[in-house]
């Protein structure tokens, strides 16, 4: 019996694990365990949210080693840290770590404007953002086991979150009714590996797990992202920069659970105090986006 | 014959695809309601503290309980924890099953592995002979069964991955990741 391990049965396998779920940024270990608690299947572990990234401006990088581990040991589910786009370094030490899962993250500074990181060298699985199929697809054609729409992180606004889901998705019922001879010049025109546009054309469906991202803030947020075809959510600032967070924390997992019920979502949505301040996309400055970043 | 497959979270379509693979009627369960007319219910593969949480939240808990005595429940990884009586954590457990189970036993994700099993009862009930491959992800371990549980399969070394108490089931992996259909059909077998 030959056991193998690093496989990629078993990096797609773990984001199988998640779906339904509601993944959570936390910067300690005590908001680790609100996390828990409040029923996420997996933490973010990260020093700064990105809404406080936005406002502290700067370079911003991976996360303090020790305060990862910090989380690691203070919480028994999936344990996700984020790298810069391109610094497979970074990587490595998330790796040597033993995070269950790295986003290589447009929240972050990126360390490099042209490459991405080869994701299949890694043992450990990657999740990465996206914008639309043809970003998508060349992030699993580098290793990426797991996909996230970009939307436009610590703003709190759902909009970017809305496009990009809706560009990828409309982009899978596009293909589905397109020929086979019109296969090459879609992969050509998306900048997309040409066998991965013919896996989802057969398939139907992404090569692996989708989840939103970047501006869900309230329970309806994520329960209009599950409708819009997604297989789970993260949220990041939107659960600690609000009034209770514990409370609007398992009041967004259910919501993703019961995304289909609105009798559901109106009782988990009473009285969840204040949600995160919020910054309007529409009104802010190319330059302030991150959703830009990667390549 | 129809399998409910609890739909709380985890990868419940996986299961509810096999299920229709071997042409089983299936409905997913999130409410107490959801359990009427079912003969089994399948507990995917997820968090356990999750699933624990909602089941808890929606008054699952007792349901579930009550179903698990005159129906075949099969957990897969966090649907075994689930199902167990003790969990060594102080998680919400529906405590059908005797067995002892140990989350995250093997490490973390960078451990997770595919390996191949024989497994007895599973080749004897499907009239086949090839192993069977076996995908474990953060998986749990099934530290000691008591009772009337009973071993189903364990590794070389001689940790169990798979229990059996009755019509209750308990696998460490997920079949439901493979395209190998048999532990799907042996449930369906407990579920007759």
């Amino acid at each position: 019996m030959e056991s193998k391990t690093g496989t990629w049965t078993e990096k797609k396998g773990l984001a199988q694990m998640l779906k339904g779920g509601v993944i959570m940024d936390v910067v300690n270990a005590e908001q680790a365990r609100i996390a828990e608690e409040a029923g996420a299947c997996a933490v973010m572990a990260l020093e700064r949210v990105p809404a406080d990234i936005r406002a502290d401006g700067g370079v911003a990088r991976m996360s303090d080693p020790d305060m990862i581990l910090k989380i690691m040991d203070a919480v028994s589910i999936p344990v996700m840290a984020k790298c810069r786009i391109g610094h497979f370094v970074e990587a490595q030490i998330l790796q040597s770590l033993g995070v269950d899962y790295i986003d290589e993250s447009e929240v972050l500074t990126p360390a490099d404007e042209e490459h991405h990181i080869l994701k299949h060298n890694f043992k450990v699985p990657f999740v990465c953002g996206c914008r639309n199929i043809g970003e998508a697809l060349r992030r699993i054609g580098e290793g990426a086991a797991m996909i996230r729409t970009k939307g436009e992180a610590g703003t709190g606004d759902v909009v970017e979150a809305v496009r990009h889901a809706r560009s990828v998705i409309g982009s899978i019922r596009q293909l589905q009714t397109m020929g086979d001879e019109e296969l090459m010049t879609f992969a050509k025109n998306n900048g997309a590996p040409y066998e991965l546009v013919k896996e989802v054309k057969e398939t139907g469906r992404m090569p692996v797990v989708n989840f939103a991202a970047g501006g869900v803030a309230t329970p309806a947020d994520a329960a209009l992202m599950m409708h819009l075809g997604v297989d789970g959510v993260f949220v990041g600032s939107g659960i600690f920069k609000s009034g209770d967070p514990a409370k609007r924390a398992a009041a967004i997992v259910k919501s993703v659970t019961f995304y289909q019920d609105a009798s559901v979502l109106a009782e988990v949505s009473r009285n969840l105090g204040e949600a995160m301040v919020g910054r309007n996309v529409s009104q802010m400055p190319e330059g302030e986006k991150m959703a830009g970043r990667g390549w | 014959m129809k399998i409910g497959v609890l739909a709380l979270q985890g990868d419940f379509a996986e299961h509810i695809s096999m299920l229709k693979k071997i042409g089983v009627d299936v409905a997913e369960v999130r409410l107490p309601k959801h359990l009427d007319g079912l003969d089994g219910l399948i507990m995917p593969g997820g968090e356990s503290t999750t699933i624990g949480k909602l089941s808890v939240a929606y008054g699952l808990m007792e349901p579930l309980r009550e179903f698990g005595k005159s129906h075949a429940i099969w957990g897969t990884c966090a649907g075994a924890i689930f199902l167990s009586k003790d969990a060594k954590s102080d998680q919400p457990l529906l405590g059908l099953m005797d067995i002892k189970v140990q989350r995250n036993a093997f490490g973390r994700q960078v451990d997770s592995f595919e390996t191949d099993l024989e497994i007895d009862e599973l080749m004897k009930a499907t009239g086949t002979e090839h192993a069977y491959h076996a995908v474990f992800i953060r998986a749990p371990l099934i530290e000691s069964v008591h009772g009337n549980a009973k071993v189903l399969s364990a590794l070389e070394d001689g940790r169990i991955v798979a229990a059996q108490e009755g019509h209750l089931l308990a696998t460490s992996f997920h079949p439901e990741l493979t395209n190998d259909t048999r532990f799907h059909e042996y449930f369906i077998s407990l579920a007759s």
